[in-house]
């Protein structure tokens, strides 16, 4: 069974059709890449990945659960899937160590001191376990960044989505985050990494999607696509990227 | 100076009738404020006109009238007799928890979206998210707007005097016409009201200070 099964997907906001016509597969341990101008609707195709948007139609599979069905309780099934934002997100009225054990305690995963004990690991995991008692607000950008991955990895979720997660940041503060990315990939987390960062998608990437206008234009190795792209506007996007 | 004296033990009972009805109307009226602005974010359209009717005809209408309304506008239906304090209580209550309903409703919503999004993304439930994540960094926002109408509330209590509860204000007027001493009297009831109200805000700057948002 695929991880993520996404059959005709289509988003619209209004009037606005942001996601037209998308259907791709995402395999167990695969890493993918998805690459696109800004607004060709690639954050809006991960953001439906758990819901966070309403599809307006077609299906999404999650282990073969269909989380378009209004009767999947949507909560379990994003408790398997993390997410990682481009703003990070953290809770800043609790500590680091808070913010990474909330949910995993309060969805009843385990007790308070187990939570800790996982959290304090993942913490070291994205080298940060010094940083436990402190607050989001004394954290610098790649620091708050790890943190968040910390704290979507505390809920030992199978399938890991980011949004963008190096774009709001210092550019000296990119490598760290990529490097912890980069070591998820190699344990083997299945992965759906939207992203403006070339070099990662094509060392870390099992496929590449490239989004443009509403629809995934060419899907493929990351050598392949980089390499000798089919599509005319393939070919103009990487000429402006590269 | 002999009738301050005779008078003053007269207004501590007023100011304790004051705060007595002061601190059980805000709590009340925190509860229905929060229990308002959750209707008026809730996903139901009726919901939110329900909500959004009762602020309007609370903000919309003064607040002596509320009151007259429900001690003798209610009683006079003869369901139901509410003595003058419970009705004092309540009028005060639902005019606070009008107010506070909106403070809260924008406290709410000043907090980023990306927080409700971190928080459900995780799995927590719109309930969780709201108890965990949003409400109490919301509160924090909130704090001075609600201190602020804490003391509006806090003053609306003299009007109560109006309908024969004999708190502070209604002590003072007793007392100014039975000492014949109006100025005095009445300038010592403004400076119990004010260091009540003083004694009120520096507790609100000390919590403030304490849960400041770092």
């Amino acid at each position: 069974m695929s991880m993520i099964r996404v059959e005709n997907l289509k988003k619209s906001f209004g009037d606005l059709e942001v996601i037209k016509d998308m259907s791709t597969v995402v395999e167990e341990k695969e890493v993918i890449c998805v690459i696109g101008p800004s607004g060709s609707g690639k954050s809006t195709f991960l953001r439906c990945l758990n819901r966070l948007e309403d599809i307006s139609g077609g299906h999404v599979y999650i282990e073969g659960t269909d989380i378009t069905n209004p009767k999947v309780d949507i909560n379990k099934v994003r408790q398997d899937v993390g997410m990682v934002f481009q703003q990070f997100n953290l809770f800043p009225h609790k500590t680091v160590l808070q913010n990474v054990t909330l949910a995993p305690v309060k969805l009843k995963k385990g007790d308070q001191k187990a939570a800790e004990k996982k959290a304090y690991e993942l913490l070291e995991k994205v080298g940060l376990g010094e940083k436990a008692k402190a607050y989001p607000g004394e954290l610098s950008g790649g620091q708050k960044q790890r943190v968040a991955i910390a704290r979507a990895l505390a809920m030992d979720p199978k399938i890991m989505l980011f949004d963008e997660p190096t774009s709001a940041l210092d550019p000296e503060m990119v490598g760290d985050v990529l490097d912890v990315m980069k070591q998820l990939a190699r344990e083997g987390m299945t992965m759906v990494v939207v992203t403006h960062e070339m070099g990662f998608a094509a060392e870390m990437g099992d496929r590449v999607l490239f989004i443009d206008g509403g629809y995934i234009v060419e899907e493929n190795v990351p050598k392949e696509l980089f390499g000798n792209p089919q599509h005319e506007r393939t070919k103009a996007f990487l000429s402006k990227v590269l | 100076m002999q009738t301050i004296i005779n008078a003053f033990p007269y207004l501590m009972e007023g100011l304790q009738v004051t705060l007595y009805i002061f601190s059980i109307a805000i709590v009340l009226g925190f509860l229905i404020g929060l229990v308002v602005a959750l209707l008026r974010l809730a996903p139901f359209k009726i919901l939110n006109w329900v909500a959004k009717i009762f602020v309007d005809a609370i903000r919309g209408t003064p607040f002596i009238v509320q009151l007259f309304f429900i001690y003798f506008g209610l009683n006079s239906l003869g369901f139901f007799s509410l003595d003058n304090t419970t009705a004092g209580i309540v009028t005060v209550a639902i005019n606070a928890g009008a107010y506070f309903s909106e403070i809260i409703r924008a406290g709410i919503q000043s907090i980023d979206k990306g927080q409700t999004e971190a928080a459900r993304s995780l799995g927590l439930g719109s309930t969780q998210t709201m108890r965990y994540i949003i409400l109490p960094q919301a509160f924090r926002r909130m704090l001075p707007t609600i201190t602020n109408q804490a003391i509006i509330s806090l003053k609306d209590t003299s009007l109560l005097s109006v309908i024969g509860v004999a708190d502070l204000t209604q002590e003072g007027r007793i007392q100014a016409s039975a000492t014949f001493d109006a100025f005095n009297v009445y300038l010592i009831l403004g400076i119990i009201y004010f260091v009540v109200i003083y004694l009120l805000s520096m507790l609100a700057s000390f919590v403030e200070r304490k849960f400041v948002l770092r």
